[in-house]
């Protein structure tokens, strides 16, 4: 296959020795799998948070395999993101359970705190919101997760607090 | 493995260990090695026994007796007592709340528990605790002293129908499998539990993952496969957590690897995670996940059987499918087949959620009524108000009225009542649901999940929750349910996959049986459940509004205004109806209309 030339920014893993060393281990440790792009791209996105454009086509080199089939892999999971993310991640569950249990009333609270909507980052790059499909906490509906932290129950008025821990000068 | 008569449990939580967890734990351990009774006491490690305010905090099996408040000269006393002359040491009882278990509570009469058997009740990540249950007896049995067409006869027999919706018979899937002559073959579990409100898998998969391991290693023992794959949802990290553990703890028994318990036969395990997207629980989806592609499903035939993972014949099913196996194996088809009901044979487990008192996870013999689950295992509506549907079979499941309380739950009944068993998430409404927001809910779920392969479900859905998001904001027209009606129709006849053609169920059956709320919304520019946003207002009350101020501090858009203990008005062009006033005043002055 031909070699894909394309610049690679300072800012990118790539460019950065000490992930570098981490996307190539995981590269290594998992090409001879069957079906390695998955477990490949799942692994990255958990260690480097994101992956770029640059880290896609590496990966495609890497593993022998089209660009087009990295890059439509990585666009068609939600669980892939090609940008970093904030500091702290806030999901809102919209399962069934939290979608009557009063979520949107939740989520209606934190744009109004956070002033950015679901999907964006706050502009100081500390917190990510998002929405998620259902965790199956449904028992605990309303359910917000904070990093890997589940809250339910969660009522509007009490959010503002829940999220203290995570904003900046607050901790 | 050892015996013991007693077992202590001790909380070595953040604030036990700071008032001298450990250090009385090892009080312990010597004071048995004293009294010559550590052969028939054990001391675990364990977490949240009760809320750690009395600390150290001690449980002791099978009594279930709760010390706290320990020291280390408290210890030779207690063990004296409880241990060597059997009486319980009154003093160091503690009366906390104990921690309790939020989805999987004591079951209630009508439940019977197979599948959840050992959900809380065993260490999952320690092999000798499935094991002194019974756990790989039927690995044992079926290795040594069954042939496959012995297995696939009693799976037939008992009945058994694939729990990740459809109903397939398990027993017939794996003889179509066993059938093919390729090699190798591949045995999948389908842990992709995707739909909103379904939490069962979950909890098997973090409450007793071998009873999953055991299923598989029999399917692949019985169709000829010596590589399986466990396909676990990305949202369920301490599910892939506990897995990984346990396939680790099979394969250094030898249960799991080369020559499995000395009878030649081979089966390993591996589990792959997904990565976020709802298709994926559709078989073909799941398999093209597997391989590293995006998710979409692909036309069947062929079928996963003949043609599935890597293109080589593949049996696929479900967790509980998987975790039924082994007490179908150890206590025998028939067993099985007295359960439930003619055409459904067993227990199926329901993540009961939604307006009940008490949601959670329960297990319960098929052809049990729709009124017995939601009143008798659920504890009733919340608040004593009044049921209005139960949303059952997840997204392409439908919403069944009252008058279908009575009906038992079974994959035949539910399907003619226009509903399906789907993987078991059972969302129950009270009155004050709309029921035209309930659909569009779900059409913005499956419209969003759409993979986008095949034109009637990508195209269609989105048509579909275009049409619905206008009547809701009360922009409704005559000629929309017809239109609506049309497109669920084709969407059904002519989808590519289970996906999109369920989708379009939440409205069929919610046209069927609430056709009066669509037309409210359409002609009279109503929400009779007062929830669309676009066709209510919110106001306060004269005379029962105190002025606290607590609506005017919580409104997210500062509608509210007011002078303390001067009733408060909201402005209703300002006001963006998201009810959070509603929800925080404690006199309920805030009325919707």
């Amino acid at each position: 296959m031909a070699e894909i030339k394309f610049s690679i920014s300072s800012n990118d893993p790539l460019a950065k020795p000490e992930l570098k060393k981490i996307i190539d281990e995981v590269i290594d440790r998992n090409k001879h799998l069957n079906g390695a792009t998955m477990v490949v791209l799942n692994e990255l996105q958990s260690k480097i948070g994101f992956i770029s454009r640059p880290m896609q086509v590496y990966v495609a080199q890497r593993l022998g395999i089209p660009v087009s089939q990295v890059h439509g892999v990585v666009s068609f999971y939600s669980f892939f993101t090609t940008s970093p993310r904030g500091k702290h991640t806030v999901k809102f569950c919209l399962g069934t359970a939290c979608y009557v249990g009063g979520i949107p009333q939740i989520i209606e609270k934190a744009k109004q705190i956070l002033g950015v909507e679901p999907g964006q980052t706050t502009e100081d790059g500390e917190i990510t919101l998002e929405v998620c499909r259902c965790v199956g906490a449904c028992s605990q509906a309303p359910v917000v997760v904070i990093d890997e932290d589940l809250h339910g129950r969660v009522r509007p008025n009490k959010f503002p607090q829940l999220i203290k821990s995570i904003q900046p000068g607050q901790e | 493995m050892k015996y013991f008569r007693s077992h202590i449990l001790v909380c070595v939580d953040p604030e036990c260990l700071k008032k001298g967890a450990h250090e009385v734990m090892d009080a312990i351990q010597d004071e048995l090695v004293a009294q010559g009774l550590i052969d028939e006491v054990q001391v675990l490690e364990t977490s949240r026994i009760g809320d750690c305010s009395q600390g150290p905090e001690i449980m002791v099996y099978p009594e279930g007796v709760h010390y706290g408040g320990l020291t280390v000269d408290d210890v030779p006393f207690l063990v004296e007592e409880h241990f060597l002359k059997g009486r319980i040491a009154k003093k160091f009882i503690i009366e906390t709340e104990k921690a309790k278990d939020e989805e999987l509570s004591a079951p209630t009469p009508k439940e019977m528990r197979v599948v959840l058997r050992n959900c809380g009740k065993i260490d999952p990540e320690n092999i000798e605790d499935y094991i002194a249950e019974d756990g790989y007896q039927a690995v044992a049995k079926v290795l040594t002293s069954m042939t496959p067409d012995d297995v696939i006869d009693v799976m037939l027999k008992s009945g058994e129908r694939g729990r990740g919706g459809a109903g397939f018979p398990t027993g017939k899937k794996w003889s179509f499998a066993r059938a093919s002559t390729e090699t190798p073959k591949y045995t999948v579990c389908n842990a992709d539990e995707g739909d909103p409100g379904a939490f069962m898998n979950r909890r098997v998969l973090e409450g007793d993952p071998h009873a999953v391991l055991e299923g598989m290693i029999i399917a692949g023992y019985t169709i000829g496969s010596n590589q399986g794959y466990i396909y676990c949802r990305a949202e369920y990290p301490v599910a892939v957590h506990t897995l990984n553990i346990a396939i680790e703890q099979a394969r250094s028994l030898g249960l799991l690897g080369k020559n499995i318990l000395g009878t030649g036969f081979d089966f390993d395990l591996e589990v792959r995670m997904g990565a976020g997207a709802f298709v994926c629980g559709e078989e073909t989806a799941l398999m093209a996940s597997i391989e590293g592609k995006r998710g979409e499903p692909r036309p069947r035939p062929p079928f996963p059987a003949v043609k599935g993972l890597f293109a080589k014949p593949t049996n696929i099913n479900n967790v509980e499918s998987y975790a039924n196996v082994p007490q179908i194996i150890l206590k025998g088809a028939d067993w099985y087949s007295s359960l439930g009901t003619e055409k459904s044979k067993g227990t199926k487990t329901f993540a009961l959620a939604g307006d009940l008192k008490k949601p959670g996870l329960v297990e319960v013999p098929l052809g049990i009524t729709l009124r017995e689950l939601v009143y008798d295992v659920g504890g009733g509506i919340k608040d004593d108000k009044g049921f209005k549907a139960a949303q059952i079979g997840g997204p392409m499941g439908g919403c069944l009225p009252s008058k279908y309380l009575d009906l038992p739950v079974d994959y035949e009944s539910l399907i003619s009542a226009g509903a399906m068993m789907g993987s078991g998430g059972l969302i129950v409404l009270d009155d004050e649901t709309c029921m035209v927001d309930i659909a569009r809910y779900f059409m913005d779920f499956t419209q969003d999940e759409s993979c986008g392969k095949c034109t009637p479900c990508r195209v269609g859905t989105r048509r579909i929750l275009e049409i619905l998001q206008n009547i809701c904001d009360g922009k409704g027209k005559d000629g929309d349910i017809e239109t609506l009606e049309y497109l669920c129709k084709e969407i059904n006849a002519a989808s590519l996959c289970g996906l999109g053609q369920g989708a379009p169920n939440p409205v069929i059956s919610t046209l069927k049986h609430f056709r009066n709320e669509y037309e409210a919304h359409i002609y009279d520019k109503r929400c009779p459940a007062k929830v669309c946003k676009a066709l209510i207002h919110y106001s306060i009350t004269d005379g029962v509004c105190t002025g606290c101020t607590v609506c005017a501090r919580n409104c997210p858009v500062n509608a509210i205004s007011g002078e303390r203990r001067q009733t408060h008005v909201i402005d209703p062009d300002i006001c963006i109806r998201c009810g959070i006033c509603a929800q925080v005043c404690n006199f309920n002055a805030v009325e919707v209309k």
